[in-house]
């Protein structure tokens, strides 16, 4: 019996005040008063779809094994790199390279349930697989979907042992039906009209699509619980479901007023939001909608409330801190010249041979452990750092990425270049040993102390825009 | 412990330029400026140069590499020149480097000089962006001053001392440097600054502001030592002789094993000790005369005071409000201006320290002359206080 045996979420902590958005474009788009409600998730500067699913797909780990994982599929319609597999990096920041096979999955908003499919059947011999999905779309100034859209990540594990939500079926079809589209050189997408996508698109392809996923699980429309189905109109799913006999009871909340649309990744986070208040017995069916239908369907098992705690996404969305800062959100997505000033100028050519040597250092937050004195270091170097050991070539791998931290010293910097000034940064020591000097990431002047207990996070270091956006990842220290 | 160079080596000469923001001068008009003042002190011929150190730390802004540039220059004589850089601590390694040929015998005249040119930068503050391509991918987004912050917080949780009181002891750091150097004509800052100036100011790195960081300075600084003998056969008088030389290097203990609290300098704690005993002081409470210490921030001097074992740990802000390093203080720190006022430029630094040592021993240190001191100590640092270069010279009257 294939399935879902955890999952995972992640949203960033920013959420953009809505209001404050509409207030400073009304002037120029009064016609988006309609949208200026609640509040959607605004990546920090630091983050984009690969950190995202990095920590959606730590938080899936939370119960399992990284190094158990076979398969790991990424999907969205951000990935940071065309060319260097996506899935890669979330694999190495995992700390799983070997037996791993990788694929990114784009080109869609059904790219997550598509991931998802692919996923699940390569599951099917007991192969546990990763599936990621985390979008980050940008959107032009004074739009609907600057409004609409919001952040965030998903991550779910499929295999056969322990499965809380069993694979019933699923159905797919595909059509080039181009609602919206954004081209190879395009920063933002470029729709039809909606009345158009509503009557000609959702009303002819999807409902005949849900009676096939539904004929194919041998279920109907009113066996269904819950009804998972984004789309930027809130009205289709409620049609939708109404159309394939779906009690209106059923339609999952979009999480528009809270969050925002997540692209790609928007499927699975409302499916990891439903499995987190599902009981067993209960059947979800998935839609995504993109040039084609997926469809899914689920029955949930009483493993699933023996599924250990994790954060999940209601854990990340009370994480929330508001912005009503519009200018702050144009200027982290680069949508602002603003001056930098020239210690922003400082070149960040990374040298990728010293990057591949030091992967598991740089991406893993892998440091030593001495196997002479036992002391935990940061970064593993030949000789042990324990001033009363120095033993040559002791050293075991350690991962430390997982371990809780605390600040030993930190400072407020004014000085040195950041997106988000001023820069917080400090001396973070490990209980177990190990010590560094972090940057750290969304913290606040009342949360950054002495003694304050931090959990590592991967994040965005550097971008080198002079050659065309190499991120530098690595990892940072945030609050617990 | 080794026999040390305890009196085996005089300085003969010294000069200094004016440091400051010097758009008049490149690093070779300041090298010339010191170098000039220090021949004509000394009291020698170009042609009579040995050997030669030359000290700058960001040389890619302005020299470059090798010791090519120094010898350029000043037209040496194909004499051998050595270029050193050990960060901030770099003028006291050439200084280290010219004593140590001369106490080996190497050479009976040897020169170092230290330069560092900032201001073709464009912007204020160090220059950034330096550093491996492996610390490039994982060292915090820092600065100097964000480095050496963490050395107040952590003080503070060490010693239980309140934001509020350390604020007003590193102020008072700042303020007693601004005094001092208000007397000193190649002083970088020389206005005193009254107190609420240097608590109000903007915030640079929490907790310190912007009275708290020392200037960047464009300036030179330069030496020529020999022996004692040498230097009386010269017909020299209030020779000044080099007690000790000692440097304490960082092994990443502090910065990667939990047993260091972000709190003192290791290393300087080691290096004061050993230079104590190089030169035979037993309580340096009561023989130092006066001190020049790497005050690249207010909090460092403070911290230092008390690892270069004059105040007791955890009490060292209490001296500082006490005045007990003041100009009429104890023992005066900084009495030049610092690098707080004098000003920083990183290769000629330790130099520069010794310069005012120098000054004062042979009672030329003009309105700012202390009274009869008789031994002088400097600490240069380079580098953060989680990894650095301690320096320590201890020079005094050769008797």
């Amino acid at each position: 019996m294939v399935g879902i045996v955890a999952y995972g979420a992640y949203v960033p902590r920013l959420r953009l005040n809505r209001q404050a958005v509409y207030d400073a474009n009304k002037w120029f788009a009064p016609g988006l008063r309609g949208l200026a409600k609640g509040e959607r998730s605004m990546a920090n500067w630091d983050e984009d779809s690969i950190t995202m699913a990095v920590e959606a797909s730590r938080d899936c780990l939370t119960s399992h094994k990284a190094e158990d994982v076979r398969n790991i599929y990424f999907a969205s319609t951000t990935h940071p790199f065309k060319d260097r597999q996506n899935a890669g990096v979330i694999g190495t920041a995992l700390n799983v390279e070997q037996n791993l096979s990788a694929m990114d999955v784009g080109g869609s908003l059904k790219a997550g349930t598509s991931a998802l499919i692919a996923g699940l059947n390569a599951s099917k011999d007991g192969a546990p697989s990763l599936v990621a999905a985390a979008d980050k779309r940008m959107a032009r100034v004074a739009s609907a979907n600057e409004l609409n859209y919001g952040d965030g990540a998903a991550a779910l594990l499929c295999g056969t042992e322990n499965v809380i939500a069993r694979l019933v079926g699923h159905h797919s079809v595909s059509m080039d039906f181009v609602d919206h589209f954004r081209g190879e050189d395009a920063e933002f997408d470029y729709g039809w009209e909606e009345r158009w996508i509503r009557d000609e698109g959702y009303s002819k392809i999807v409902p005949p699509a849900i009676k096939a996923a539904l004929a194919a699980c041998k279920l109907k429309g009113s066996d269904i619980t819950h009804f998972i189905m984004p789309s930027l109109m809130p009205a289709v799913p409620k049609l939708m479901a109404k159309l394939a006999g779906i009690g209106e009871g059923a339609v999952r909340d979009l999480m528009g007023a809270s969050l925002g649309d997540t692209g790609a990744a928007h499927a699975l986070v409302m499916l990891v939001d439903a499995l987190e208040g599902a009981k067993a017995g209960d059947r979800i069916m998935v839609v995504a909608f993109g040039q084609g239908v997926d469809t899914l369907v689920f029955e949930v098992t009483a493993e699933k409330d023996k599924l250990p705690k994790r954060k999940g996404l209601s854990g990340w969305m009370a994480r929330r801190k508001e912005e009503k800062n519009y200018m702050k959100f144009l200027a982290f997505n680069d949508m602002l010249p603003i001056d930098k000033g020239m210690r922003a100028e400082f070149d960040k050519k990374t040298a990728l041979s010293v990057l591949w040597r030091k992967r598991d250092m740089i991406y893993g937050l892998v440091g030593g452990k001495c196997k002479v004195c036992g002391t935990v270091q940061f970064p593993r170097t030949q000789v042990c750092v324990n001033p009363n050991c120095h033993a040559i070539d002791s050293q075991d791998p350690y991962a430390m990425a997982g371990l809780e931290c605390s600040v030993m010293s930190f400072t407020a910097d004014s000085l040195t270049y950041s997106p988000d000034p001023p820069a917080y940064y400090g001396m973070i020591t490990f209980p177990e040993g190990g010590r560094f000097m972090a940057d750290f990431t969304d913290s606040d002047k009342d949360q950054v102390k002495v003694g304050a207990r931090m959990r590592m996070t991967f994040r965005i270091r550097d971008n080198d825009q002079m050659r065309g956006g190499f991120k530098r990842y690595f990892w940072k220290a945030t609050p617990v | 412990m080794a026999r040390g160079i305890k009196d085996k080596v005089a300085i003969l000469g010294m000069g200094c330029s004016k440091f400051g923001e010097r758009w008049d001068s490149g690093a070779e008009e300041l090298m010339l400026e010191a170098y000039k003042e220090c021949l004509k002190d000394a009291g020698i011929d170009q042609n009579q140069l040995q050997a030669a150190w030359f000290s700058t730390a960001i040389d890619e802004v302005h020299v470059g590499k090798s010791g090519i540039p120094l010898s350029m220059t000043l037209r040496l004589p194909n004499i051998p020149v050595t270029h050193v850089e050990n960060m901030c601590a770099s003028g006291t390694e050439a200084f280290r480097g010219a004593c140590y040929a001369v106490a080996s015998g190497a050479a009976d005249f040897a020169l170092a000089l230290g330069v560092e040119k900032l201001k073709d930068t464009g912007y204020g503050g160090l220059p950034g962006g330096r550093g491996g391509p492996l610390q490039a991918l994982w060292n915090a987004n820092g600065t100097a001053p964000g480095n050496f912050a963490q050395l107040a917080t952590a003080y503070m949780t060490a010693h239980g001392v309140s934001g509020e009181d350390l604020k007003k002891a590193i102020g008072h750091v700042s303020w007693k440097s601004h005094q001092n150097g208000a007397k000193n004509a190649k002083a970088h800052l020389q206005k005193a600054v009254e107190m609420d100036t240097i608590l109000n100011a903007p915030m640079i790195a929490s907790p310190l502001g912007l009275f708290d960081c020392c200037g960047v300075s464009d300036g030179a600084a330069a030496a020529i030592v020999t022996t004692p003998e040498i230097a009386k056969a010269l017909g020299k008088h209030d020779i000044v002789s080099v007690k000790a030389l000692q440097l304490s290097v960082s092994n990443g203990s502090e910065s990667g094993h939990n047993s260091w609290d972000g709190s003192y300098f290791h290393t300087t704690r080691i290096a004061s000790k050993k230079a104590y005993e190089e030169a035979g002081i037993k309580s340096p409470r009561d023989e130092v005369s006066m001190f020049e210490v790497h005050d690249c921030f207010s909090v460092t001097e403070l911290v230092t005071m008390e690892d270069l074992h004059i105040s007791e740990t955890g009490k060292g802000w209490r001296d500082v409000l006490d005045g007990f390093y003041d100009a009429d203080g104890k023992i005066p720190c900084q009495i030049d201006g610092g690098l707080k006022c004098f000003g920083h430029p990183i290769g000629a630094s330790g130099l520069r320290m010794l310069y005012e040592m120098y000054l004062q021993l042979q009672g030329k240190a003009g309105p700012r002359q202390l009274k009869d001191p008789r031994i002088g100590m400097t600490h240069n640092l380079g580098g953060a206080p989680r990894e650095n270069i301690a320096s320590v010279a201890i020079v005094g009257r050769y008797e």
